[in-house]
């Protein structure tokens, strides 16, 4: 039994679709995000990559250069230290790049929030933030629910600015 | 051997008035001995074959607070063949202006090159002759020594606001 791609294309045949469509797919199915981890919520991360929950399943899997990825995982407490280093490493990503927040510190600075001298209050006051990941560290599933949550927010993505939307119900009007 | 007898033995080899204090009521025992004497007593310790400290577990400083006029340093020694342990604290008095000053350890245990530069970093105590005394945890441009208790937390660093603060134009302040 053969399947919808190869019938489709098999016989010569054409897809329509939508640019939109097309594109957003491509990216949320190969999500590849920065191979590095900052604390404990890195295990968690490692475990999440490795067979028992098997993120490359949807697509997911570690690169080890900022070049080549699509997504950084802020995976654990983000020192000043730290911080400028993020910043590059997010700044060396190419375009569209994606951050998820992972666990209490790299939301909002955890159990360093009042007496961590040392500790970012949030990795967004460094970098901007798509999806936040509660937990303490959080479970590989909530890591993976995450991946979930940039997969909506992608689907809903469009080429079109705002601006040209509004441009276009102008004329259409 | 026995605290007592390791105690007994730097008084003979150093003379008497060498250990100005003993804390036994913890483990392990500790003596209190002057910044000048700590490396004749660290040296005598870890030459001699009856004492023979050849592990040094840990080094601390400690700030008495602010209405007290110490820090203190805390050597943990060990001697692996021997089996026993010995606890050397140091007094320094805080000074009027720069850093108080004890002499390194780091020729006898290379372990302390690292300790000495954490002291150094968070408590802000020099080690005098010690190779390499810089900061080890801390961003090399941070100011001040964080874990002493009259340490001020910095307001900002590198742009980035240090106290916790979840307004909005702080978690803005990536796109200045």
């Amino acid at each position: 039994m053969k399947g919808l791609l190869d019938q489709q294309f098999g016989q010569g045949g054409m897809i329509i679709t939508k640019v939109d469509t097309l594109i957003n797919w491509a990216r949320l199915s190969s999500m590849w995000p920065m191979g590095f981890g900052l604390a404990c919520c890195a295990i968690e991360m490692m475990s999440a990559y490795a067979s028992n929950y098997d993120l490359d399943r949807m697509g997911v899997f570690p690169r080890a250069s900022p070049r080549q990825s699509d997504v950084m995982i802020v995976a654990g407490t983000v020192t000043f230290k730290m911080a400028d280093r993020v910043r590059r490493l997010y700044e060396q990503m190419a375009e569209p790049r994606y951050v998820i927040s992972m666990g209490s510190c790299a939301n909002c600075g955890g159990p360093y929030w009042e007496h961590g001298y040392h500790v970012v209050k949030g990795v967004d006051n460094v970098i901007p933030v798509d999806v936040y990941v509660p937990g303490c560290p959080p479970r590989p599933e909530a890591l993976i629910g995450g991946f979930i949550k940039l997969q909506e927010k992608i689907r809903k993505e469009t080429l079109m600015r705002p601006k040209a939307i509004e441009n276009l119900l102008k004329t259409t009007a | 051997m026995t605290f007592d007898s390791i105690v007994s033995f730097i008084q003979q080899e150093l003379g008497t008035e060498i250990v100005l204090d003993q804390k036994v009521d913890h483990h392990p025992g500790t003596i209190y001995v002057s910044a000048e004497n700590l490396v004749a007593v660290c040296d005598l310790l870890w030459r001699s074959e009856a004492t023979y400290f050849d592990f040094l577990s840990c080094i601390s400083g400690i700030d008495h607070g602010t209405d007290s006029n110490y820090f203190e340093v805390n050597y943990q020694l060990n001697s692996l063949p021997h089996g026993h342990q010995l606890a050397i604290s140091v007094l320094l008095e805080k000074p009027s202006e720069g850093l108080p000053t004890i002499p390194t350890v780091s020729y006898i245990w290379k372990t302390a090159l690292w300790h000495e530069r954490e002291t150094y970093d968070l408590m802000g105590i020099n080690f005098l002759g010690h190779p390499d005394m810089r900061r080890i945890l801390l961003p090399a441009d941070w100011k001040g020594h964080p874990l002493r208790k009259d340490a001020i937390n910095p307001e900002y660093y590198h742009g980035i606001k240090v106290a916790y603060d979840r307004s909005e134009e702080a978690a803005k302040s990536w796109e200045g």
